[in-house]
């Protein structure tokens, strides 16, 4: 394994696929009666959020008091790019304060890769979001859900996703989730297509390992997994589509629409869903959609990640009490 | 006032000669002159060239003092080979003003390292909205003859028009930043392959290309001359290829660094290559390489940009966009331009100091090396090589992008009117 975990792309097929399995260890965790591990205990783990995602900061508090970490949330709110110094500040302030691990979003694309290569600090850093750059264990917790829909749940173990095809659909060129989930459905496997607006494609696109279209209504029938992008509403005032009404109409996910996709192909959503636009509520609560699952899946896929990042060689849950014992 | 006398330096990349100077100028250029009590400089196998002059150079004073000053960034000028700089106005407060203007010029002659040549902002705080007094900086002691809102793009097109029409009153030039402003909202980088995987915003060549082809047109409507600061595209160098065909009067400058470097160095993520323009692609820096040797441009600015360590050490969307330039130049052009072949000695003659001189109307400077001429020299050692190590610069700032990275030649020695400003390799 990597020290840090900063985008998708550094992943290797066996890397992704470890944390898959890991995950499941860890997801039965998730059945007991008492959801802890002493795996992480005596570690500190720092949350370190620039930008505000209750949710995402949540799925990491859970995954690390799941591992009994002990866990500081640090909420940089507002001082992220205001004054250049914060993140090295505080970088160092962490660092003085011995912390183990870091997890850091920020609104700016980069500042993970500069944490972990600035010298400023020596722990392990994982990315949860920087801006429109990278979210690689977003694209983890997809990449497991898929695998337990589309293969299962004990089928899946050792498995990655060869031939299944994924359609990703929106607001591309502002969107890290697309970004890590093109670099990890490619190394597990999958064929990956883009489908979006051509204004909101990035430029560079041509390089990716993933096809392009701007008709969804072709590519559903195709589709083993249709993953939907969050729009935001504030990129119509930037001229990227004319309207909310257009929009919808050929880029949103509605009944009819899904209709045309296998019958057990899935739609997936990172969330928060914003109903309407980009996806209707009919499909949004229908059994296909897998956004539920999504969030509960986020923490074991961040479980994982920890406990491999912090040093986990031998499988997590098997008698992991005497192992932290040793250390 | 004493004499000192050069010998054996192959002048313009020609023929060893010795040039005997003599007080504030050059007395003789010859072969075995004697020394006849002159303080003699060996200076064989090296390269003599007319006194380099820089038409872009922030200095940072007044305002921003922490960055650089007049006095530390000649200083640079003077290590770097350069006996000229023309500095950028966008000072604070701003250089739109006889005053201001004329305080840098006094705090250049104070120096003693290089002469400055202060330029004036186009509009009133650089804010693109009214002219600021063009005619005033002109006939102030600073005697302004270009004119530039460098960091920020003249883009109203009215206002670009009315600047060029203005400065033909007293032959002056108008040196534009091209970039749409609209179209690099939130640019970071480069926009393209790379930019698309980092997630960073994109800066459009066509931002550049199309600021570029407006201007020379705008130029050739009103019958001025327009000079286009930092070209960094292929697509600006065919623009200013296609307006030099059509006998526009346009010039174009290059930095060293858009010479060698690529926006892949930004996977790096590190500030230190940060800079606007942005970096480029391998395709632009060869088409540009190409355009300075052939005069499409017709020269090398460095767009010297110092900030303080502070500015850089954080994450790239919160870094200042610059880097310093002035001690690196001569030897970043010798490894992209004469190491190439693309250009010989007495072309980088050409493009770093006859035709900067030319375009900005320093008369002192940019003269041949003959006898009679004021004595600006540069002597540089073509066959050293060396690791960059910013700890030996001069400038108050380190934001330079080729720490530990080895680059050829070396200036030894630089002489301002005579005097030795670098003896050497040490400031004098
Ligand atoms: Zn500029």
């Amino acid at each position: 394994m990597m020290r840090h975990l900063i985008s998708a792309a550094d992943l290797t097929r066996d890397d992704a696929v470890l944390i898959l399995d890991t995950a499941e260890e860890m997801a039965r965790v998730a059945d007991r009666p008492i959801k802890k591990l002493p795996t992480l205990r005596g570690r500190t783990i720092c949350n370190l959020f620039f930008e505000d995602s209750t949710r995402t900061r949540i799925s990491f508090e859970a995954a690390e008091k799941r591992l009994s970490a002990d866990v500081i949330n640090f909420a940089a709110k507002g001082s992220s790019v205001s004054k250049g110094e914060s993140l090295k500040d505080t970088a160092q302030t962490l660092e003085a304060m011995g912390v183990d691990a870091v997890v850091i979003r920020h609104g700016a694309s980069g500042a993970p890769y500069r944490l972990a290569n600035s010298g400023w600090i020596d722990a392990p850093v994982i990315n949860a979001g920087d801006g429109t750059h990278q979210h690689p264990t977003q694209a983890l917790l997809d990449a497991f859900t898929m695998r337990r829909r589309l293969i299962g749940r004990d089928a899946g173990l050792g498995q990655d996703l060869a031939g299944k095809r994924v359609t990703i659909v929106g607001d591309v060129l502002h969107s890290r989730v697309a970004r890590s989930n093109v670099d990890l459905l490619h190394t597990l496997g999958a064929e990956v297509t883009l489908v979006a607006p051509p204004t909101l494609v990035p430029v560079g696109v041509g390089t990716w390992p993933c096809e392009v279209s701007y008709d969804l209504d072709s590519t559903l029938p195709k589709s083993d997994a249709v993953m939907m992008l969050r729009v935001q509403r504030e990129r119509m005032n930037a001229a990227f589509f004319p309207t909310e009404r257009e929009y919808s109409r050929r880029y949103g996910l509605d009944a009819d629409r899904m209709a045309k996709m296998p019958e057990h192909a899935i739609v997936m959503h990172p969330g928060p869903m914003v109903r309407g636009m980009e996806i209707t509520a009919e499909v949004a609560d229908s059994d296909r959609c897998t956004v539920v699952e999504q969030v509960a899946n986020g923490v074991s896929i961040r479980m994982a990640v920890l406990y491999l990042l912090l040093g986990g060689n031998e499988p997590a849950v098997t008698n992991p009490s005497s192992r932290t014992e040793e250390k | 006032m004493s004499k000192i006398l050069i010998r054996g330096a192959k002048v313009l990349g020609g023929e060893a000669q010795d040039v005997l100077i003599d007080g504030e100028t050059i007395a003789r250029v010859g072969t075995g002159l004697p020394a006849d009590g002159a303080t003699v400089v060996e200076a064989e196998g090296r390269i003599l060239l007319p006194g380099l002059v820089d038409l872009h150079t922030h200095l940072r004073e007044p305002g921003r003092e922490d960055s650089e000053t007049v006095l530390t960034g000649t200083r640079a000028a003077a290590g770097g080979g350069y006996t000229a700089v023309f500095a950028m106005a966008n000072t604070f407060p701003v250089a739109d003003t006889a005053g201001v203007v004329e305080q840098v010029y006094r705090l250049g002659k104070e120096s003693g390292y290089c002469d400055v040549q202060p330029i004036g902002a186009v509009t009133v705080g650089l804010e693109g909205k009214k002219l600021a007094e063009l005619g005033a900086m002109h006939e102030s002691a600073a005697g302004v003859t270009v004119f530039s809102d460098d960091g920020k793009c003249v883009d109203d097109a009215v206002i670009m028009r009315r600047a060029l029409e203005y400065v033909k009153a007293f032959g002056g030039v108008v040196a534009q930043h091209a970039q749409e402003p609209r179209l690099t909202e939130g640019a970071q980088m480069n926009e393209g392959i790379v930019s698309a995987e980092l997630g960073l915003g994109g800066w459009p060549a066509v931002a550049e290309e199309s600021i570029i082809a407006r201007d020379v047109l705008l130029a050739e409507h009103v019958g001025s001359r327009v000079h286009i600061c930092h070209l960094s595209t292929a697509g600006s160098v065919e623009i200013v290829r296609w307006a030099k065909s059509r006998g526009i009067d346009v010039t174009a400058e290059v930095t060293p660094h858009h010479l060698l470097l690529t926006d892949e160095l930004v996977r790096t993520y590190n500030p230190v290559y940060k800079v606007n323009p942005p970096l480029r692609t391998e395709r632009d820096v060869m088409a540009l390489r190409e355009a300075l040797a052939d005069g499409t441009i017709d020269i090398v600015a460095t767009d010297h940009a110092p900030h303080p360590h502070e500015d850089k050490d954080c994450e790239w969307a919160a870094a200042a966009m610059g880097m310093v330039g002035l001690e690196t130049a001569l030897s970043v052009v010798q490894h992209t331009m004469v190491e190439t072949g693309l250009l010989d000695w007495a072309g980088v003659a050409d493009r770093m100091s006859f035709k900067p001189a030319k375009i900005g109307r320093a008369t002192g400077h940019g003269r041949p090396v003959s006898e009679g001429e004021p004595a600006n020299l540069t002597l540089v050692d073509p066959a050293y090589r060396g690791a960059v190590d910013p700890a030996t610069f001069a400038s108050r700032s380190r934001n330079t992008p080729y720490e530990g990275r080895e680059l050829p030649g070396r200036v030894t020695h630089t002489f301002l009117r005579g005097r030795a400003t670098l003896m050497d390799g040490k400031l004098a």
